[in-house]
């Protein structure tokens, strides 16, 4: 990299260069016995503190506001405390959330604290009245506490945060630091064992020992592929060159997939610690991170965690006075699913066109303006320090025999408890969708889960026994993927679902290869004109040999991965195709083509909601006047069946209406 | 709808660097448009490798869309064919070639929301503001837009205006947080 752009970026710079032959990091001096004057105060915390989520969900359920509110309150009221900010802690459905911790008490968390109107107010000033004045619990909110580290003195009657349903069954490695601290303070990350080991990486180890550990621990590369991160970063260390690069591919481009932006957002400093171990064990002295421009707060964290870095001389010149060099620069992207394959990345770092290019040779030995290139995806990053910390062994003590450590996965979709979990290797999908999710909202029937985004396929309920490691679910036709879990219930129909799916990467495909370019064209028709209700005989056998044939014929992975959604489908739900097909009907009652809407004459009470409320006219009648649906006009949009207060309308089957 | 705004609100690409209101600008004297500003970022990035991508973010941070102008600049300046700049603009979702709304309304279609209804919410939009995905209402104020996926899955199904995310939309919710960027 130029000279002239960490000028550009790097406003802390001049200080930093100071501030690095002084005191490093102040976590890394208490292996040494002494501890920092920050850490021992984090440690004998004497104020109470207030920690608001505000990961991207939390602010989306209103964490501003209520960050805002308890900032009037602690400014009017008689109480004093620290009040920040923190990331995911993966509970999102019950955003916005709020733990309180009372020094020398257990932190406790308070979910659900809506900013609806005024009602959070008077829920926030509960809180600061009975639990940091009254050193009591508001119970009525309460989701838990956490189990006590150093001694603090826990709350009787208030379940511990770890024992509840949703957290039991989860072994927290990449989300350690998550919704707990501040994603903003490298102190605080300092105090969780942050930076030890880089510390440990530099000064206790050699570059052949780093890579030696991560070959022992067994990791895989979370974005999807699964290939073991020490082999590639021994590839890369192997390679010879003046200049190497390590890139974290943070291009979380998979729809229903998010536990990449957690991280990012939530523990930033995780990253760049393990992007500084890989460039130490490959000996490269630059990283990029490849961040979507869709993740702004994510960008603005990394941000501060670099500036932070470099001013305590963890990035930049002379490492810990290891002589190690390592920078990081951000690179937003543009918009471009394909931009997630390892070639089209570096071809858009490079500011081309994000297009794939035929492999080998491999980004290890000619990737990044020709020069060996190593890209990691953040989940795996994020596994580097503990691994480092704790061993290899340690990591490859969870999880199953080809599957080691844990993986985070996006609960998302038709499920109780949406988030984010983590759980080690082999556990079964019926624990994760039951256990941890709380099944399907509504007391509705689970139908099937979908892993992988648009590269994955569904795994139907007959098969919720499935362990859920790279094998086990690549024998049932979807694959681990970056960690996307969409559960889909009875409503939700399969052939729609393909056609979603097809239609996202027909739409993302590059262009470059014919396969992927016109194949994928072509099967996204015939999946329109089954859910059109124009589906032909043959059309479910056509489709899987398209299918096949793109697999075999596609450059990258998007085309090689793109009909799985489809074919995984076709094998476990072709009585959906075939009921498309040969009876012209939606079993789930979604396809628009396929149904229509009627009023059913003995339950009409003929209040006129429904004419009033359809937005495109639709429904005659009125106050004493039966209503009546004209079929031309409806565009099914479901508003008449939310409306009605008396069930009167009901869906059916086109078929059977133009019968009646 | 009568209290005035006065907060800049960010679109966009960028390095979180303050755009002007841009589309205003344009839309009063549409071919006078000052590109000094696009030697400046030029200026910045001299002799870096792989610039293109980021000059135009900037450019467009500061524009809100890429001006007809900006190109030959950046081809000059950066050492580039016209025709790669307009194969890198035309690839990327993110590079606007028309001037866009104050407001960027993007509708999530990821497979979360897709599952939860997103195709409701985004008709909704594109009812209220009476435009299809990807135009620009006529006063400039809105621009609507399709996303694979925010990263809002637990929310579904969601809503990104500028850089504020909403979640658990319901189509009638579409008039309410229109509302809150009204002029």
């Amino acid at each position: 990299m130029t000279k002239k752009s960490s000028k550009k970026k790097v406003p802390g710079k001049a200080s930093g260069r100071k501030a690095a032959s002084k005191s490093p990091v102040s976590g890394s001096r208490s292996s040494a016995g002494k501890k920092s004057v920050r850490q021992r105060k984090i440690a004998a915390r004497t104020k109470a503190r207030i920690m608001v989520g505000m990961g991207t969900c939390g602010r989306a359920a209103g964490g501003v506001k209520v960050f805002e509110a308890l900032e009037q309150l602690l400014k009017a009221g008689k109480v004093k405390a620290e009040l920040e900010q923190t990331g995911c802690i993966g509970m999102c459905s019950q955003e916005v959330l709020v733990d309180v911790q009372l020094p020398g008490r257990t932190r406790v968390l308070y979910g659900n604290i809506k900013p609806v109107k005024e009602k959070h107010i008077k829920v926030l000033e509960q809180i600061v009245e009975k639990h940091l004045i009254g050193n009591s619990v508001v119970k009525e909110h309460v989701l838990g506490q956490i189990r006590p580290t150093d001694g603090e003195k826990p709350f009787d009657d208030v379940p511990y945060y770890e024992e509840l349903s949703f957290n039991s069954a989860q072994e927290r490695i990449v989300l350690r630091n998550c919704g707990s601290m501040d994603p903003e303070s490298i102190d605080e990350y300092c105090a969780r064992d942050g930076y030890k080991a880089l510390t440990k990486a530099l000064k206790e180890m050699t570059p052949d020992e780093v890579i030696d550990e991560m070959k022992l621990s067994g990791l895989r590369g979370r974005g999807g592929a699964g290939f073991p991160t020490g082999l590639k970063w021994g590839f890369a260390a192997m390679s010879k060159a003046d200049e190497k690069y390590m890139i974290c591919n943070a291009d979380e481009g998979d729809p229903g997939a998010f536990m990449d932006r957690s991280v990012l957002e939530g523990d930033p400093h995780s990253i760049l610690e393990g992007m500084a171990i890989g460039g130490y064990a490959m000996g490269a002295h630059t990283g990029y991170i490849y961040v979507r421009a869709e993740y702004p707060l994510a960008v603005k964290r990394l941000n501060i965690a670099i500036a932070q870095a470099r001013e305590r001389g963890l990035l930049g010149k002379n490492i810990l006075k290891s002589g190690f060099d390592f920078e990081i620069f951000i690179k937003q992207g543009a918009g471009a699913f394909v931009c997630g394959e390892e070639t089209a990345l570096i071809a858009s770092i490079e500011g081309k066109r994000g297009m794939p290019r035929p492999k080998p040779p491999f980004p290890a030995n000619h990737g990044l303006w020709g020069k060996p290139t190593n890209i990691n995806n953040v989940e795996t990053l994020a596994n580097i320090a503990p691994i480092i910390l704790k061993g290899g062994a340690w990591y490859a003590g969870f999880g199953t025999e080809k599957s080691k450590g844990t993986k985070v996965f996006a609960l998302a979709g038709k499920i109780s408890n949406p988030g984010l979990i983590e759980v080690p290797m082999g556990k079964p999908l019926r624990d994760i969708i039951y256990d941890i999710g709380g099944g399907c909202p509504g007391g509705k029937e689970f139908k099937a889960v979908q892993t992988g985004g648009p590269s994955g396929g569904c795994i139907p309920a007959s098969l919720i026994d499935t362990s859920v490691d790279y094998e086990s679910l690549a024998q049932a036709g979807a694959i681990m993927g970056s960690g996307g879990m969409v559960v889909m219930d009875e409503n939700t129909c399969m052939v729609e679902m393909a056609r979603y799916f097809l239609n996202f990467t027909q739409e993302e495909s590059c262009g470059k290869c014919v396969p992927c370019r016109v194949g994928t064209k072509r099967m996204l028709e015939i999946l329109e004109r089954i859910v059109d209700g124009k589906g032909e005989e043959g059309d479910v056998e056509l489709l899987k040999d398209l299918g096949e044939d793109i697999k075999a014929a596609s450059l990258c992975g998007l085309g090689q991965t793109a009909p799985n959604p489809v074919l995984s489908t076709i094998r476990y739900f072709r009585d959906e195709y075939d009921a498309h097909i040969h009876e012209k009907r939606c079993p789930a009652g979604v396809c628009k083509a396929l149904f229509q809407y009627k009023v059913e004459d003995p339950f009409c009470k003929m209040c006129g909601l429904c004419v009033k409320k359809c937005p495109v006219g639709a429904i005659q009648g009125g106050a004493k006047k039966l209503a009546k649906i004209m079929d031309e006009k409806c565009v099914k949009c479901g508003v008449c069946i939310e409306v009605c207060p008396f069930d009167a309308i009901t869906q059916i089957d086109a078929r059977e209406k133009v019968e009646v | 709808m009568k209290k005035k705004r006065t907060t800049v609100r960010t679109t966009q690409g960028g390095n979180g660097k303050k755009p002007k209101r841009a589309a205003k600008k344009a839309k009063n004297k549409p071919e006078i448009l000052d590109l000094t500003t696009v030697d400046e970022i030029i200026a910045r990035y001299h002799g870096e490798k792989g610039a293109l991508i980021p000059v135009l973010q900037e450019v467009q941070g500061h524009y809100g869309y890429i001006p007809e102008g900006a190109v030959p600049r950046i081809a000059d300046g950066l050492k580039v064919y016209q025709s790669s700049i307009y194969g890198v603009m035309t690839f990327y979702t993110q590079f606007n070639l028309k001037p866009i709304g104050r407001n960027i309304v993007r509708v999530c279609c990821g497979t979360a929301c897709h599952v939860k209804g997103a195709e409701r919410v985004s008709s909704k939009f594109r009812e209220v503001l009476k435009i299809p995905v990807v135009e620009t209402t006529e006063d400039r104020n809105f621009t609507l837009e399709q996303v694979a996926c925010i990263g809002a899955c637990s929310l579904a199904p969601a809503v990104m205006v500028n850089d504020e995310v909403h979640g658990k939309v319901t189509p009638d919710e579409a008039v309410t947080i229109l509302g809150q960027y009204k002029k």
